[in-house]
């Protein structure tokens, strides 16, 4: 294999990775916060998909634009989701959880059947096919346009944590659930507050991966095990871990692909996986929870 | 006498009792009553198809295509029939199951089931039940190897799609004065890509062709990507690329050659997906050139005139594809062998089957036969371009409408 197609693959695999690092910190602030894995992660994320096609159908709208609308829908339907809910489960054992959410899951495939059918359907824009070409490498346009809306969106989260008041409480919650309770914050709101933060950062990526694949409903399961996959790599959890996780990921498997096969990708990302479960369990920038 | 002293008397016989008797005997009743529909005059055939999951684009046109055999059949004097749908989600295990569900419906002749892997567990199940099983798609070659005494398929095997590729792309080479000196292929790694993978790979040796392939490379057809698989192939610098794909794969590829600027001299598919109406909406212009070696049906027999006449009053915005053509003719096999059998019992179809000689069908070859393991062998493929949103047949010569446009134009030079 050539230098220029392992250049090439690792500049994709960069790429490709901050998405994937953006569709799982979803899951990892849901988890991180409220300790619940969210089984209907990749449903959510393809309810944003759609919705980004409608409004693209509907209005010509780009999917880049459509990131505020699906983040803020998504945000509704996941506020709505822990408030009326996950929340009244909250206390029975982990299981029954994610029997629900693997339940809810399974109601929104349904749902995407009934209404869009099982074809695969995308956007198609007018720069959709479009490369940019430095000598021999050659970056997809969409991929660069979707890894820095990832980035951008990350970025906001990031500093929403770090330096807003909620941020700080959802914090506070995550860290010390009794604590936050004892000095008078409305834990019930934030948890709420915090599911619906997760399900607008799944609804941005559905918008932003619109761009780079067709959606169609059975597509939900795949982006729910590639969102554990991350986020186990990078760390539960972890806001920085999912989108090294992404990276990590991305990058592998497009290595993989080029050195060794194709079809070999997968296993090669559950190898990763597999490694870091043997020799950090906690992930790669998780904590230690005792 | 009261009620007291018929019990005492140990003859109990009251309202309840009648009753209960009653529902019991109807019960009963039932039994023989299903049994006796089944082996009556009224056939009732049991579709089992992919409507849902990663294959339901082509289960979906597989039954539009037996709708409108119906309805053509119909007008031509072939009885009328029960059907029964059921999706087996495009798996196995479901395949499996809705089969033997039919079956205890009452069905006496199974159709389907699009995919090679669950078309040899549905196999299986009527097999043991002795009911008959007439494919529309499906190209595994163990499917008829003999195993099945049940199993008629009026598709090619993988090695016959794989034998006719070669032997339609010399023929296009031909009348284009101009061939690949080398190839790379992309497959999916299901029942079926593989199967055709290997067909061709062994095949190769015996056709003299003028190019070997640099690499084979495969993929899973559910990827969410195939960035890394075209990047690969590109790194070959075949000039040829040859594809066994499903439906968003195939869309997933041609997409990414044209981000990837890579222009090979010309592509050829041996699987569904590029004559597919997705494909050719979504593509557009970028979907032209490609050249399908697929089974197809010969637009100038007067039954595929019919076909297509119908399909255009009835679906005027959807090509018609291999998937229901196939499946049109299959429903004409089951229809013709119930017409020859005269009954809807499972041996006696079975037998017409054996007999069956259709000179009057619309798949490119002579009149369907079956040999002793139920497989057509004369059924032939044909080289079908797209051009234009349209699918036109370019050889073999005897089916075709339009001259191939080879070496496939640029990307960037459609119009």
């Amino acid at each position: 294999m050539d230098t220029v197609t392992v250049i090439n693959a690792l500049v994709s695999g960069l790429l490709t990775g901050l998405v994937y690092g953006l569709s799982a910190l979803g899951l990892s602030v849901i988890f991180g916060v409220i300790r619940i894995v969210n089984f209907a992660h990749g449903e959510l994320m393809v309810v944003g998909m759609f919705l980004a096609l409608m409004l693209f159908r509907w209005f010509g709208l780009d999917p880049l634009w459509s990131v505020p609308i699906g983040a803020a829908v998504l945000f509704l339907v996941g506020y709505a989701l822990q408030h009326f809910v996950v929340r009244r489960v909250s206390y029975l054992p982990d299981h029954m959880q994610f029997l629900l959410l693997a339940g809810i899951a399974i109601m929104i495939v349904s749902g995407c059947l009934v209404v869009f059918g099982p074809d695969a359907q995308g956007v198609q824009l007018a720069y959709a096919l479009d490369s940019f070409a430095i000598g021999n490498l050659i970056v997809d346009k969409v991929r660069l346009y979707a890894a820095i809306a990832a980035i951008v969106v990350a970025s906001a989260l990031l500093l929403f944590f770090k330096y807003s008041a909620t941020g700080r409480a959802i914090r506070a919650c995550a860290d010390n659930y009794l604590g936050a309770r004892v000095v008078g914050l409305n834990v019930d709101r934030l948890y709420a507050f915090t599911f619906g933060i997760g399900a607008a950062c799944i609804g941005a990526a559905g918008c932003i991966i619109l761009l780079l694949v067709q959606v169609h409903p059975y597509l939900a399961p795949a982006y729910t095990l590639l969102a554990f996959v991350v986020v186990i790599v990078g760390g539960m959890g972890s806001l920085f871990g999912a989108l090294l996780g992404g990276i990590l990921i991305g990058v592998s498997e497009e290595l993989a692909s080029v050195i060794l096969q194709p079809s070999l990708k997968t296993a090669f990302s559950f190898g990763l996986l597999i490694v870091v479960l043997l020799l950090r369990p906690q992930g790669l920038l998780g904590r230690v929870v005792r | 006498m009261t009620s007291i002293d018929r019990k005492l008397a140990g003859k109990t016989v009251g309202r309840r009792t009648v009753l209960a008797g009653a529902a019991g005997a109807a019960a009963a009743a039932a039994v023989p009553l299903r049994f006796a529909s089944a082996q009556g005059k009224t056939l009732k055939i049991g579709v089992n198809l992919p409507r849902s999951g990663i294959q339901a684009q082509f289960g979906q046109d597989s039954v539009r295509g037996i709708e409108l055999a119906l309805e053509v059949l119909a007008g031509k004097g072939y009885p009328k029939v029960e059907v029964v749908h059921a999706d087996n989600e495009t798996k196995v295990d479901v395949g499996r199951a809705q089969a033997e569900k039919l079956i205890d419906q009452g069905c006496t002749m199974i159709l389907g089931c699009y995919d090679s892997g669950i078309t040899s567990a549905v196999a299986q199940v009527c097999e043991a039940k002795s009911i008959p099983l007439v494919v529309n798609v499906a190209a595994a070659p163990q499917i008829t190897d003999g195993r099945f005494k049940t199993v008629f398929r009026n598709f090619p095997t993988g090695p016959m799609i794989a034998s006719d590729a070669f032997l339609l792309q010399k023929e296009v080479y031909a009348i284009a004065g101009k061939a690949p000196k080398s190839a790379v292929m992309l497959h999916a790694n299901d029942t079926f890509g593989t199967t055709q993978k290997d067909a061709s790979v062994n095949l190769i040796g015996k056709f003299d062709m003028p190019y070997k392939f640099a690499d084979v490379i495969s993929y899973d057809p559910a990827a969410r990507d195939l960035s890394a698989e075209v990047r690969k192939a590109k790194g070959s610098n075949a000039e040829l690329l040859w594809i066994i794909t499903r439906l968003n794969d195939a869309i997933m590829i041609v997409q990414e050659m044209v981000k990837q600027r890579w222009v090979p001299m010309g592509i050829v598919s041996t699987g569904p997906g590029p004559y597919d109406d997705p494909f050719l909406k979504q593509l557009g212009k970028l979907s032209d050139d490609i050249i399908n070696m697929v089974p197809w049906f010969d637009p100038n027999k007067p039954m595929s005139k019919a076909m297509i006449a119908a399909w255009a009053k009835k679906f005027p915005d959807r090509t018609l594809n291999t998937s229901v053509s196939h499946s049109f003719e299959a429903t004409l096999i089951a229809l013709d062998a119930y017409k020859r059998a005269g009954a809807a019992e499972p041996a006696k179809l079975i037998e017409a089957l054996k007999k069956t000689n259709i000179a009057d069908n619309v798949t490119v070859g002579p009149a369907i036969t079956f040999n002793d393991k139920g497989q057509n062998t004369k059924t032939r493929n044909s080289a079908i371009q797209n051009r234009g949103g349209k699918l036109l047949s370019v050889a073999p010569k005897e089916a075709a409408v339009a001259k191939p446009i080879w070496p496939m134009r640029p990307w960037n030079a459609r119009g």
